[in-house]
C-alpha cells in the first residue's frame, strides 16, 4: 500500500483473496515444559479477515507474539509473503510490513494522540536527523507529508478531539481506538488485532467492528485478529481457526466452525 | 443552626500554593519574633544576619550567586548524563559519573601520546561511541526485559570496570585539562558592579554558553527528530516501540553515545576548572539531588534542579557555613533535595504518575 491508498474518502479497493500471504506449518511453543502450541497449522489469504478464537490460555496470543516475532516457535516455520522466515526480531517483522495492536492497551503514555501515531510513520522517514532537528529542508518537507498521512488517520479514526491530549489519561476504549490508528500509520500489509473490542461497551464495539470493515475493505489490509465475542467474530471474519490448549481444532468459515462439534464441546464443556 | 456548624470550615491548606506561603510566613514570622527575645543572639545569626549581609554587600551576593550559577551549569549537564538514559531506558546509570571521568582521561591521555587536541576530541569520540555498543552487546543486550534493579546492578558493574581499565591505561594520578590546547579561555573579567568588584572566571562563562548550546541541542533532538520520538517511545513501553518497528538495540547504542558525548564535555568543563582525578566521580553522584529536585525524566527538570542546587549550595556555605564551622556544602545539597521529596516526590517537573487502577 502507498500513500495514495490511504485515501480515506476513496473508494473501495479490490478485494484479493486469493494467495496466501503468510502460512504457518506445523509450529510449536514451548516455555520449559509448558507447551503454549502444539503443531498447528494455518494460513492467511491476501485480503481476508482471519479470526484466531479459542477459549482462555488456548495459546491465542501466543500465535501472534510468533507471527510478529516476539516469541520464536522452537519447531515448524513461518512463511510470509513467500519467504521462509528464521529468527525474525519484532522491529523487522514491523518493517516487512506487520503491524500489531495488543491485547492490554501498549501506548506511549506520555505522548499526545498525535506523536504517538507518527511513531507508526518511523520506519518510513528517512531523512537525516540532522535536519529534522533544525526543522528546515528536506526533512520539512517529509514530516508535513507523513503528517498528512497521520491526519487521514486520526479523521478516519474519529479521535479529531483527543488529538493532543496524552494517551494515557483517555478512556479505554479511545486507547485501543489510538493504537490501531498507530498501526494503520505503518501501512501494514498484515494487520495483527489482539482482542481489539475487550472492555468496550456495545456502542464502542460496533465503532471498532466498523473501523476494522472499513480498513479491510478500503486499504484491503489483511487483518489476523483474536476476539471472545462470537458475534463479532461471526460477523467480521471471512475464516476462522479455533485453539484449544494449544492445538488447532478447527479452521473454516464461520458456518463450519460453529457447526463442528469440537468446537462447541470446547466452548460448552463436555462430560467425559 | 445546626447545618451551619456541620457545614465544613473553608480549607485554606487545600492550595499548594496557599499552604506553602502561610507556612513561609509563619516561619519568617516566629523567626524575627523569636530573634527578639533570644539572648544568646543564635537565632539572630541565622535567621537575620545574613539577609542584612546580602543587603549590605550587594557585590559579595552577586559573586556567590554566579559562583553557584556556574557549578549549577556543570550539575546540570552530569545531571543530563543520567537523564538520557533514564528517560530511553528506564535505567538509573549510576556509571555515568566515571564515564565523564573515563572521557577526560581518554582525551588529556590521547593529547600526552601526541596526538593533536581537536584530533584528540574526536578520536575520543570515537571512543565514547565503541564503549556505547560495547555496553548495549555486553550488558543491556543479555539483560533485556530484566527488572530494572538488575540493570541498575548491572551499571554498577560498568562503573567498577570502567575505574580499574582507566587506571591500568592512564595511570591514577590526577592530570591537566588540555584547556590551552582546545581554545578555551582563561583567566576573569572584572565586573564592576554594586560599588565593588565582581569577578567572572571566563572559562566559566565559556562552560554556561557551551552547556547551554548543547541543552538546545539535545532538546531539539528529543522533540522534533523521528529518533527523539522513538526515543520517548522506547522509555514509554518497550514491546510497543518494537510493534511499530523501532529496534531497541539501536536506540540504545544512540542514548548510551548521546549520554558519552554529554560526559566528554561535562568531563572538558569540570577538568578545566580542576583537575581531572578520579574524584570527579563522586562530584558526579551530586546529580542525584538535582535529580530529585528536577525529576528523573526531564531535560529542564535537570537544568533547573542543577541551578537551585548550584546556588543554594553556595550560598548556604557563604552565608551559612561559618555558624557551623562551614563545609556545609559537600552535604546540602542533599539536604536540599530531602526537602523537596517530602513535597514534591516526583520532582519539580517529573512525571507524575498516572496509572489506571
Amino acid at each position: 500500500m502507498n500513500v495514495e491508498t490511504m485515501n480515506v474518502t476513496g473508494e473501495p479497493l479490490h478485494r484479493d483473496k486469493g494467495d496466501v500471504l503468510l502460512s504457518v506449518d506445523n509450529i510449536s511453543l514451548r516455555f520449559g515444559g509448558v507447551k503454549a502450541i502444539s503443531d498447528v497449522s494455518f494460513d492467511i489469504r491476501k485480503g481476508e479477515v482471519r479470526a484466531i478464537i479459542g477459549p482462555n490460555g488456548a495459546g491465542k496470543t501466543s500465535m501472534l507474539n510468533c507471527i510478529n516475532g516476539f516469541y520464536h516457535p522452537q519447531e515448524g516455520q513461518i512463511t510470509y509473503k513467500g519467504v521462509r522466515r528464521a529468527k525474525v526480531k519484532p522491529h523487522q517483522a514491523a518493517a516487512d510490513g506487520i503491524a500489531r495492536t495488543f491485547q492490554n492497551v501498549a501506548l506511549f503514555k506520555g505522548m499526545s494522540t498525535l506523536d504517538n501515531i507518527m511513531t507508526g510513520r518511523t520506519l518510513k522517514m528517512h531523512r537525516s536527523f540532522f535536519w529534522q532537528a533544525l526543522r528546515h529542508g528536506p526533512a520539512m518537507t517529509e514530516e508535513i507529508e507523513h503528517r498528512k498521512v497521520v491526519e487521514d488517520i486520526i479523521d478516519f479514526l474519529q479521535i479529531q478531539h483527543i488529538r493532543k491530549l496524552p494517551v494515557g489519561k483517555l478512556p479505554y476504549g479511545l486507547q485501543k481506538r489510538v493504537e490501531l490508528g498507530r498501526a494503520l500509520a505503518m501501512e501494514p500489509e498484515l494487520l495483527l488485532l489482539d482482542e481489539p473490542m475487550a472492555g468496550m461497551n456495545l456502542e464502542e464495539k460496533e465503532d471498532m467492528c466498523r473501523f476494522i470493515l472499513d480498513v479491510n475493505n478500503q486499504f484491503g489490509t489483511t487483518i489476523a485478529l483474536i476476539e471472545h465475542d462470537m458475534g463479532v467474530v461471526m460477523d467480521l471474519s471471512d475464516r476462522v481457526v479455533v485453539l484449544e490448549y494449544g492445538r488447532k481444532i478447527a479452521d473454516g468459515t464461520p458456518d463450519e466452525v460453529k457447526a463442528n462439534q469440537k468446537v462447541i464441546d470446547a466452548y460448552l464443556g463436555v462430560a467425559h | 443552626m445546626s447545618d451551619v456548624a456541620a457545614r465544613p470550615a473553608p480549607n485554606l491548606f487545600a492550595k499548594g500554593w496557599v499552604k506553602t506561603g502561610l507556612i513561609l510566613v509563619a516561619i519568617v514570622a516566629a523567626a524575627i519574633l523569636g530573634a527578639q527575645f533570644d539572648d544568646s543572639g543564635t537565632l539572630y545569626k541565622v535567621f537575620i544576619d545574613p539577609f542584612q549581609q546580602m543587603v549590605q554587600a550587594p557585590d559579595l551576593l552577586a559573586q556567590t550567586i554566579w559562583e553557584g550559577l556556574v557549578s549549577g551549569v556543570l550539575y546540570a549537564l552530569i545531571a543530563l548524563g543520567f537523564v538520557l538514559i533514564f528517560k530511553a531506558s528506564g535505567v538509573f546509570n549510576f556509571a555515568q559519573g566515571i564515564m565523564v571521568v573515563f572521557a577526560a582521561l581518554t582525551l588529556v591521555g590521547l593529547y600526552e601520546k601526541g596526538v593533536p587536541a581537536f584530533l584528540a576530541v574526536i578520536l575520543t569520540l570515537g571512543v565514547m561511541f565503541a564503549l556505547a555498543v560495547t555496553i548495549e552487546r555486553v550488558v543491556l543486550r543479555p539483560l533485556v526485559n530484566q527488572p530494572d534493579i538488575i540493570l541498575f546492578m548491572a551499571t554498577f558493574g560498568i562503573t567498577y570496570f570502567l575505574i580499574g581499565f582507566g587506571e591500568a591505561l592512564f595511570g591514577g594520578n590526577p592530570k591537566q585539562m588540555i584547556a590551552d590546547q582546545l581554545w578555551l579561555p582563561k583567566g576573569a573579567i572584572d565586573l564592576k558592579l554594586f560599588g565593588g568588584l565582581v569577578s567572572l572566571q571566563k572559562i566559566d562563562i565559556a562552560a554556561a554558553v557551551i552547556a547551554s548550546i548543547m541543552i538546545a541541542a539535545l532538546a531539539a533532538f528529543f522533540q522534533y527528530t523521528r529518533i527523539g520520538r522513538a526515543l520517548r517511545a522506547v522509555a514509554d513501553s518497550h514491546k510497543a516501540a518494537l510493534s511499530v518497528g523501532i529496534s531497541l538495540n539501536q536506540i540504545w547504542v544512540i542514548v548510551w553515545f548521546t549520554a558519552g558525548i554529554v560526559a566528554l564535555i561535562t568531563g572538558i568543563m569540570w577538568g578545566a576548572r580542576s583537575d581531572v582525578s578520579f574524584a570527579l566521580e563522586i562530584v558526579a553522584l551530586k546529580a542525584l539531588p538535582v535529580l530529585i529536585l528536577g525529576g528523573f525524566t526531564s531535560i529542564p527538570g535537570a537544568i533547573v534542579g542543577g541551578l537551585i542546587i548550584g546556588i543554594g549550595e553556595k550560598m548556604g556555605e557563604f552565608y551559612w557555613g561559618p555558624l557551623i564551622g562551614g563545609g556545609i556544602e559537600s552535604w546540602l545539597a542533599y539536604f536540599i533535595a530531602l526537602g523537596f521529596l517530602l513535597f514534591r516526590p516526583q520532582g519539580l517537573f517529573g512525571d507524575k504518575i498516572i496509572e489506571r487502577i
